[in-house]
């Protein structure tokens, strides 16, 4: 690569005066590269931190690196606490709207095995849209009012369709047509690094910097994964809840501004996120102390 | 060494025994200093391991002031620290922290 994402950017036009040939081989690289080469470099990071883990493993969040842990959430998954949110889920996600229709008809393969193909890019709107965001956008379709993240409902219908796609891997896309999906994948990782809050941290010096590491008695994970096992039901919540909240949590613990669930904010660093976790299966709904 | 030892033993001359328990319990209490999410001190529960122990300060830096300005603001000795910036940000007061400095000035 000899052009720089700038340089490439700056020279649009002119290369659209270049030989087609050259034009093609250049756009994908010079759109590409920067996603591509921060996922190497974000996996390599936690590969050489943590040389036995293979790449499905991230999937368990802390407990992939925390082999004591792991026994207790292992038995605590023997009568997931989660099971009836996915009975619930499914029961709704099959109940027809006033007007006859369902859920299933917004959906590719009657939303069933999808969740890994969240969040996307909706080039339409220019926006990431999440698998909640679609399932409101689907009721808003068919005169429904839209659920808030905190509707259990809500929370009821992510579990079973992360349940229909358990296994499945994360498939999130930056479409290489559409420069806007570049600048919220851009947006999210700023915010993932960026410090904040009183404390001073950026998720990074928790979940990069400092990850495998002690904060009291709480193991930080690597955020590798970090976006496949919602929602989850946590312990200490008490309920099953979704990725935002979980997201709101963590910036109030280092006493940040929070963002709403589903703000422009939250959605764009679960685009970064998510793509940083392609190729991982989906393990949601699961449990988390 | 010897002078290590003297000011080791100046520093710690006025401070009464007061003064170092609650400066203890500001690097201790979760809503305070909360230091024990990231270090060992000397009988503090369920530490963290972020940072190093913290022992022996008098013997690390060269005066007060200066274990002072790390707690002040990490930053100004390490952009990258994950050591909160204590007293740039007010997470505690600037008297909460002359308690802390005391205390941690006596750790062995
Ligand atoms: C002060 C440290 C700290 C900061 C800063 C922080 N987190 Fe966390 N985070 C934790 C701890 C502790 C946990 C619970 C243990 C674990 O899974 O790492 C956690 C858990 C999570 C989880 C759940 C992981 C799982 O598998 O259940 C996600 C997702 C997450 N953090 C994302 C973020 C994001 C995004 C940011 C920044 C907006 C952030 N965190 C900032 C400490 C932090
Ligand atoms: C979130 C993590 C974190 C917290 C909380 C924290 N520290 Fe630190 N501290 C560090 C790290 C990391 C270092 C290593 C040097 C650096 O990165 O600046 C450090 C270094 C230090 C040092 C220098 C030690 C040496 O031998 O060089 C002192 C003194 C210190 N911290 C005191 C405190 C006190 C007092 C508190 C509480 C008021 C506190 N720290 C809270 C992370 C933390």
């Amino acid at each position: 690569m000899w052009l720089n994402k700038k340089q490439s950017q700056g020279q649009r036009g002119k290369v659209k005066g270049l030989i087609l040939s050259l034009a093609l081989h250049l756009w994908p690289c010079a759109l590409f590269a920067d996603p591509l080469q921060d996922q190497f470099a974000f996996r390599d990071y936690y590969q050489q931190k943590f040389p036995h883990l293979k790449l499905e493993d991230y999937a368990n969040g802390v407990y992939a690196i925390d082999a004591v842990a792991k026994q207790s959430w292992l038995a605590i998954e023997e009568f997931p606490p989660y099971e009836p949110a996915i009975e619930q889920g499914k029961a709704l996600f099959e109940t027809a709207f006033k007007n006859g229709s369902h859920y299933a008809d917004c959906f590719p393969n009657q939303g069933i095995g999808i969740a890994n193909d969240y969040p996307q890019w909706d080039s339409l709107h220019g926006e990431v849209v999440t698998l909640a965001g679609a399932l409101n956008a689907c009721r808003m379709r068919h005169q429904q009012k839209p659920m808030i993240d905190r509707d259990q409902d809500m929370v009821y219908l992510l579990a079973y369709l992360a349940f229909t796609s358990r296994g499945k891997a994360i498939h999130v896309v930056i479409p290489d047509d559409d420069p806007l999906a570049l600048a919220a994948y851009e947006k999210g990782k700023a915010f993932y690094y960026q410090r904040r809050g009183q404390l001073n941290f950026a998720c990074a010096t928790c979940h990069v910097q400092n990850v495998g590491k002690r904060i009291r008695s709480e193991l930080l994970s690597p955020s590798l994964g970090h976006t496949g096992g919602w929602p989850t039901y946590r312990l200490k919540w008490g309920e099953i809840g979704t990725l935002h909240r979980r997201f709101s949590e963590c910036l109030e613990q280092i006493k940040a501004q929070e963002f709403p669930a589903q703000s422009v904010d939250y959605r764009n660093l679960e685009y970064f996120l998510g793509f940083m976790s392609n190729g991982i299966p989906i393990t949601g709904p699961s449990t988390r102390k | 060494m010897i002078t290590i030892f003297l000011l080791s033993c100046a520093g710690m001359i006025g401070v009464s025994e007061q003064r170092l328990i609650a400066g203890k319990k500001i690097a201790f209490e979760r809503d305070k200093g909360n230091c024990l999410a990231c270090h060992v001190i000397a009988d503090g529960e369920s530490p963290g391991n972020i940072g190093p122990v913290l022992s022996a300060l008098s013997k690390r830096f060269n005066n007060k002031q200066l274990l002072r300005g790390q707690i002040w603001d990490a930053t100004q000795f390490n952009p990258n620290t994950s050591m909160p910036p204590f007293g740039k940000n007010k997470i505690i007061s600037e008297d909460e922290i002359d308690q802390l400095v005391d205390y941690l000035w006596s750790l062995e």
